[in-house]
C-alpha cells in the first residue's frame, strides 16, 4: 500500500487513505516511521481528506505516532475529518492527545 | 424491496487480514436495500470490522483459520455473528473494558469491543479458551422508507 506524502523540512504530512482498518493502519504506521526518522521529522500531519472509513485499528496507529512524536519533543495533528471520523474520534477520547484541525 | 420475511447469508473464509474489506463489502451489499441510513451502515460496517479483525488478530493470531461471518435481515432488525475456532478469551469481562488489550505490542487501541456496543444495540460475546469464540451483535435499522 502507498501514500500520498510531502515532507518539508522538518514537517510531514501524510494523506490517508479512503478506508483505514487492520492493513491499512499496519502500513500507515511502517512508511509513516520510516518518513519520521529518514527525515527528522518534528511536526506531523495526518491528512484524512480522503478517508471515509476508520476503525479503531487507526486508534491504535495514531496513539502509536503520538507517542512516537511525544519521545522527540515533536507535535502531531490530524485535518479534514469527515463527520464519521469525527465521531470514532470523540469517542476514543482521542482529541485529548492529538491536535484536531479544519473539522467540519 | 423489502421483505417481513426473514433472509439470511453467510460466508467463510481464512483470517487474512485482506478479507476484513471483503466481510465489510458483503455486509454492506447484503443490507443495503432495507434502505439503512448512511450513519445506520457505517455503525454496521465498524461493527463488523472489529468483529472480523478481532477473530483475525487475537483468535488466530499467527496461524491461518475460517472466520465465519452470517447476517440475518427480518424487517428492520439486522443480527450479525463472527465466529472464529481460534484460541477463544481468557477474561470476557475485562475484554470488554476500554482501552483494555492483550495486544499493545501491535498497537491495539482496546476500542474494538467499545466501537462494537457503541453502534450496535446489542453485543453478546460467547467463547472458550482454545475452542473459539463468537460475537452477536443486533441493531434495529430505523427504515427511512416504510415496509
Ligand atoms: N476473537 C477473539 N479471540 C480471542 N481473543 C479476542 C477475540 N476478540 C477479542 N479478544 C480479546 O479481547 C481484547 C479486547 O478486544 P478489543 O476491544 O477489540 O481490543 P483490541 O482488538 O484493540 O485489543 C483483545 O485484546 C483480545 O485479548
Ligand atoms: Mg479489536
Amino acid at each position: 500500500m502507498e501514500f500520498q506524502y510531502e515532507a518539508g523540512t522538518g514537517s510531514l504530512r501524510i494523506f490517508t487513505p479512503r478506508e483505514i482498518d487492520e492493513c491499512a493502519a499496519r502500513a500507515l504506521r511502517a512508511e509513516a516511521d520510516e518518513l519520521i526518522d529518514s527525515y527528522q521529522i518534528r511536526h506531523l500531519i495526518f491528512d484524512f481528506s480522503n478517508t471515509e472509513f476508520m476503525d479503531s485499528s487507526g486508534i491504535g496507529m495514531l496513539i502509536g505516532r503520538s507517542k512516537k512524536m511525544g519521545y522527540t519533543g515533536g507535535s502531531i495533528e490530524v485535518e479534514h475529518l469527515s463527520a464519521r471520523v469525527q465521531k470514532i474520534f470523540t469517542l476514543a477520547g482521542l482529541p485529548q492527545l492529538i491536535t484536531v484541525k479544519g473539522e467540519f | 424491496m423489502i421483505r417481513e420475511q426473514a433472509q439470511e447469508m453467510s460466508i467463510r473464509f481464512d483470517s487474512y487480514p485482506e478479507n476484513e474489506q471483503f466481510a465489510r463489502m458483503t455486509i454492506m451489499a447484503f443490507l443495503v436495500d432495507l434502505n439503512p441510513t448512511v450513519d445506520e451502515l457505517e455503525d454496521v460496517k465498524t461493527a463488523v470490522s472489529e468483529a472480523v479483525t478481532n477473530a483475525i488478530i487475537h483468535g488466530y493470531e499467527k496461524e491461518v483459520g475460517q472466520v465465519l461471518l452470517t447476517c440475518r435481515k427480518a424487517g428492520a432488525r439486522v443480527r450479525i455473528t463472527v465466529t472464529d475456532h481460534g484460541k477463544g478469551i481468557a477474561d470476557i469481562q475485562k475484554a470488554r473494558e476500554p482501552f483494555f488489550t492483550t495486544r499493545p505490542d501491535a498497537e491495539r487501541s482496546g476500542m474494538g469491543f467499545a466501537f462494537m456496543e457503541a453502534f450496535m444495540d446489542e453485543v453478546h460475546i460467547e467463547s472458550e479458551q482454545g475452542q473459539g469464540t463468537r460475537i452477536v451483535m443486533q441493531k434495529n435499522l430505523h427504515l427511512l422508507q416504510k415496509v
